[in-house]
């Protein structure tokens, strides 16, 4: 029995995690390398990366799972490889493909883990209520979908009002309604001051639904903080797209400076522009004042996969090996 | 300690509904009727056996079968719950892997337990309607029903270690059939070549010692010679002379086949990264 680890101090409640030079190595190979970052309690986080990125890994390294191999890692004021059993009881974790026992039905899988996690068995019923699972709550689990195992898998990690929940991948294979509800339950958590971190290859997936973003690359942070200063950091062009009955010709020549890139359609019908955010305006401006020569214009900001493109070079590699 | 009960506990449900318990049961009560009331249909005989007959019948049965059986439920216990992806979940509760494996260990002997309580147990209850068996063969009876469970608990810590140690189902089955194979068949016939072919080398003195390096003849020797009138029927009056426990500690003999598998599988799940 650690007796210190009753007397919290009040800064370290307002930080949920703190990593310094965090990194886990398995000989040669970096699964993660050198994370510096501090996440607030009460915050939302989306971990980004290719698969292998060392995602995975960092929940495990949150979870204590795994120890880090160098630098240093504090989860709700403690090393979470050396926490007290106590400590894991503020934690909720969904793993990636959870996987439950088939022949016990959804209420008696819940009963096991409250059991477990020694979390008042009421709230069983509640949490079934609150993923939508009622009406399957007295069906063995062998005949659950994806989704429904999935939503499982989350109120088994809602169990006992954790602090600090961290869902690995939660949203692949599930259809949009159901996505949206999972970011639904997310909010909840976060107003009510529970951390929430997710992870997801996709940054599309998420749809910015987070207050932070951490982009990991090959094992290290590539970008880290809030996704307006992510866009403003990776400093991509706005995609202007134009109709041009006429022709390109009147439209090209009057925004030749300001353009960085342009691309015609080839009945040159249509153009698309690229100009730098400062640029927009003006180039708007020029633009309605070209009379006819301009049918449309629609304008495009950086997509989230162009940002997570533009920090994860092995993910813009990757994605070009599938293409 | 309220885990380790929960794990065992969900271990005895899961052994109900898959029908382990029930298989098992079902099978060792088979056999003890069988042997009870049918074994002598051969020679032409019909009718109960005398008792002291019946645990000799048994006893030798019983070697065989409890431990295929015990490592049958044991030998995932560990690597299948990892390879289901059940074990990262569980492991980030506020639960020891010690508690996980206790757990594991206490609920697949209660299964066995259960299995041979009502199986051998039920075999007796008929015996006694008949008027055979003295206190002595009776006692040795209660002794059978016991070491039973302890030969199976010692190969339930056996392939509760094998399965902290191996990374994939399948190894862990080979190993338990390889140790199966081992323990119940080659071992006394390479105990019996090996006493032939030294012509006496091996010595009256190490030969006992042998036998306790074995479960399975642990159990053998505490069912077949600890009771007088049992080792009458037993055949194994010569060697009950040269290998001369006493019964309490061929009894400590098995404790130590369960606790030390099962502290070894601890330390290896211990420093099993997950």
């Amino acid at each position: 029995m650690n007796a210190m680890g009753k007397i919290v101090m009040p800064e370290l409640e307002t930080t949920a995690i703190a990593a310094r030079g965090l990194g886990r190595h398995y000989g040669s190979h970096r699964a993660v390398d050198g994370l510096d970052f501090t996440l607030d309690a009460g915050t939302t986080l989306a971990l980004i990366g290719h698969n292998g990125a060392g995602k995975t890994t960092l929940m495990k390294l949150i979870l204590g799972l795994i120890r880090p191999t160098v630098g240093h890692l504090k989860v709700l004021g403690v090393e979470p490889a050396k926490a007290s059993l106590e400590h894991r009881k503020q934690i909720g974790f969904l793993p990636e493909n959870v996987a439950f026992h088939d022949e016990l039905t959804g209420t008696q899988t819940l009963r096991y883990y409250a059991k477990l996690k020694q979390a008042p068995l009421q709230q069983c019923d509640d949490l079934l209520e609150r993923v939508g699972l009622s009406f399957a709550a007295g069906r063995r689990v062998k005949t659950y979908s994806k989704g429904m195992r999935q939503r499982l898998g989350l109120a088994q990690a809602l169990l006992g009002e954790p602090r600090l929940l961290l869902l690995d991948e939660p949203t692949t294979g599930l259809d949009p309604a159901s996505r949206a509800e999972f970011f639904q339950i997310m909010h909840e958590l976060s107003d009510r001051g529970a951390t929430v971190i997710i992870s997801s290859h996709i940054l599309t997936e998420l749809e910015a639904k987070t207050d932070l973003v951490a982009i990991m690359n090959t094992g290290h942070l590539a970008a880290f903080g809030p996704l307006d200063m992510l866009r403003r950091e990776a400093d991509l062009p706005v995609r202007i797209t134009v109709a041009t009955p006429h022709g390109i010709g009147k439209v090209l020549p009057p925004l030749e400076d300001l353009v960085q890139r342009s691309v015609a359609a080839e009945d040159g019908h249509s153009l698309q522009l690229f100009v730098h955010v400062e640029d927009k305006l003006a180039a708007l401006a020029r633009l309605t004042s070209l009379g006819d020569a301009v049918a449309d214009l629609d304008i495009a900001r950086p997509g989230l996969d162009e940002i997570y493109r533009h920090f994860s070079p092995e993910a813009a590699k990757r994605a070009g090996d599938a293409a | 300690m309220n885990a380790i009960l929960t794990i065992a506990g969900k271990e005895i449900s899961d052994g109900m509904r898959n029908r382990w318990v029930l298989g098992a049961t079902l099978l060792l009560a088979g056999l003890a009727f069988a042997l009870t009331f049918l074994g002598s249909a051969p020679t032409g005989e019909l009718g109960v056996k005398p008792l002291a007959v019946v645990v000799v019948s048994l006893a030798s049965l019983t070697i065989f079968l409890m431990p295929l059986i015990a490592l049958l439920i044991s030998y995932d216990a560990i690597v299948g719950e990892v390879e289901r992806g059940c074990m990262l979940l569980l492991l980030t509760y506020p639960v020891t892997r010690r508690q996980i494996m206790l757990g594991k260990f206490i609920g697949h002997v209660a299964i066995l337990a259960i299995a041979t309580v009502i199986g051998y147990g039920g075999a007796g209850v008929a015996l006694a309607f008949g008027d055979n068996g003295d206190a002595q063969s009776w006692q040795a009876f209660a002794t059978l029903i016991a070491s039973s469970i302890l030969l199976g608990a010692a190969f339930v810590a056996l392939a509760t270690w094998i399965s902290a140690s191996v990374r994939e189902r399948g190894t862990a089955a080979g190993i338990s059939i390889g140790l199966w194979l081992g323990f119940v068949l080659i071992y006394d016939v390479a105990l019996m070549g090996l006493l032939v072919a030294s012509k006496g080398w091996i010595s009256d003195q190490v030969f006992p010692w042998l036998l306790l390096a074995n479960p399975a003849d642990i159990y053998r020797l505490l069912n077949l010679t600890a009771f007088e009138n049992v080792r009458k029927f037993s055949g194994m009056a010569g060697l009950s002379e040269q290998a001369h426990f006493a019964p309490a500690s061929l009894v400590v003999a098995l404790l130590v086949w369960i606790a030390v598998p099962l502290v070894l599988a601890n330390r290896t799940f211990a420093r099993k990264e997950s």
